[in-house]
């Protein structure tokens, strides 16, 4: 039987794109699937009722959502480049990593976006981001993955590309060179993989949305 | 795996999420030291072993870095004794469905009961309450699905989820007493109702969930740490 592999997702969402990363590794042909947000598509609202939500990678019909479960899917269900470490405590670090960034870095630094720059946010946002530099620090690799990427790189890429151009909508600064060496660091060296850049979204477009997101038209 | 001061597990009684990392430890047979912190009093070994969330349940497994969040905790216990009662399928798409259900009940059924803990006004409590209706209605149709007719979400035997879930009965039956409210009603969701039941009826979690002056004390501290909104 012929592999069908569907991706329903919407260009430019960070979450999306992490699963588009994550195929694009392993190699994996699928047919994408753009939802407007605003009408989302009977099939969606069939493959992911519990939260309606992008992105949903639909493989033989069988749909599985939530970036983070579909990213680790891909790489149970798939031979090819490996995303997930094989050392167990490598495992359990690297879904550590993905837990933070997903449940306590993404919101403080969105809570910063939404309030455009309010300095407490800026600080705590900020306090997030030193756990992520201090592990870059400790490990002392190009990529939290070591010398490839893996769901930790794939998850933080929210900060390679997606803060960047909140930043830049907002004209405030949130990851700061300075104080984050090594984050400034790997996150020019995430938007050069191949495998990264030949999926991430146009900046300008993104810079747009995110004016009219937050507010800053 | 036989050696017990191999793996050290640092808790609190009361806590669903470390009795969920015993109910694991439990069932695979893995023999552990418990230390038992004092969250009004956090030790030196667990703000230490834990800087990022000063949390309990941590694992620490013999000179390995330490291990925190419970269902991190649990897929590692998974890897390293895989051959000994599995808890996650082996079908890559059931151990989707695990990791997708378990988020949710982590991240959104949850915390539900932490909100109605802390929500003095009855209209707020109400909508929590409806919320909670909401949910156990999800959580039943994932049970049918996948207990496939047997006891447990695992079938047969006790797997992930009846581990990520089942820590929570006590709790919940705690905050439902002093909410007037039955999550797992007979009428309402019976198949959850029957669930529940046998889950915490079985030995692994039983030997490990707190008894109510337990519960009572820990609702105590958390009303002075986490109290009700005003």
């Amino acid at each position: 039987m012929a592999e069908e592999v569907k991706l329903h997702s919407f260009r430019g969402s960070p979450y999306g794109c992490r699963v588009e990363i994550a195929l694009n590794i392993k190699g994996i042909k699928y047919d994408f699937i753009q939802e407007d947000l605003n009408n989302k598509s009977p099939d969606l609202l069939k493959y992911n009722p519990v939260y309606k939500k992008i992105p949903v990678l639909v493989h033989n019909g069988n749909p599985i959502s939530e970036s983070v479960v579909i990213v680790e899917y891909i790489d149970d269900a798939w031979k090819g480049a490996p995303i997930m470490p094989v050392d167990a405590y490598e495992k359990a670090r690297a879904r550590f990593w993905a837990k933070f960034i997903d449940e306590k870095f993404i919101p403080a630094i969105f809570k910063a976006f939404v309030s455009h720059g309010e300095e407490q946010d800026i600080l705590e946002a900020n306090e997030q981001l030193q756990f992520l530099e201090n592990e870059l620090k400790v490990k002392g690799n190009k990529f939290f993955g070591g010398d490839n990427i893996n769901l930790v790189d794939i998850c933080a890429g929210y900060i390679a590309f997606w803060a960047g151009a909140a930043e830049e909508a907002l004209g405030i600064e949130v990851v700061t060179r300075d104080k984050f060496p090594k984050l400034t660091e790997w996150c020019h060296n995430y938007t050069n993989c191949q495998v990264v850049k030949d999926n991430l979204p146009p900046r300008e477009s993104l810079v747009a949305y995110y004016k009219w997101l937050f507010g800053k038209e | 795996m036989g050696n017990e001061s191999e793996i050290r597990l640092l808790g609190t009684a009361a806590s669903p999420f470390v009795n969920r990392v015993q109910f694991a430890l439990n069932l695979k047979s893995i023999k552990y030291e418990y230390t038992e912190e004092y969250l009004a009093r956090k030790s030196e070994l667990l703000l230490k072993s834990n800087p990022v969330h000063k949390k309990v349940p941590v694992l620490l497994h013999a000179d390995k870095p330490p291990i925190c969040e419970s269902q991190i905790i649990i897929e590692y216990l998974d890897e390293i004794q895989p051959d000994l009662f599995q808890l996650l399928p082996s079908a890559s798409l059931d151990r989707a469905n695990c990791r997708f259900w378990a988020a949710y009940i982590d991240n959104k059924f949850f915390p539900l009961y932490e909100e109605l803990r802390r929500t003095t006004k009855k209209a707020g409590q109400e909508a929590i309450k409806e919320q909670m209706i909401e949910a156990t209605k999800l959580l039943e149709e994932a049970f049918v699905k996948s207990s496939n007719g047997k006891a447990y979400f695992g079938g047969d035997q006790v797997g992930y989820l009846d581990v990520v879930l089942g820590c929570f009965v006590r709790w919940i039956k705690h905050v439902d007493e002093l909410n007037d409210f039955n999550t797992f009603d007979e009428v309402r969701v019976p198949e959850l109702a029957k669930w529940a039941k046998n889950v915490s009826s079985h030995e692994a979690l039983k030997s490990v969930t707190p008894g109510i002056e337990t519960l009572v004390s820990f609702f105590g501290l958390l009303h002075i740490y986490k109290p009700p909104y005003q």
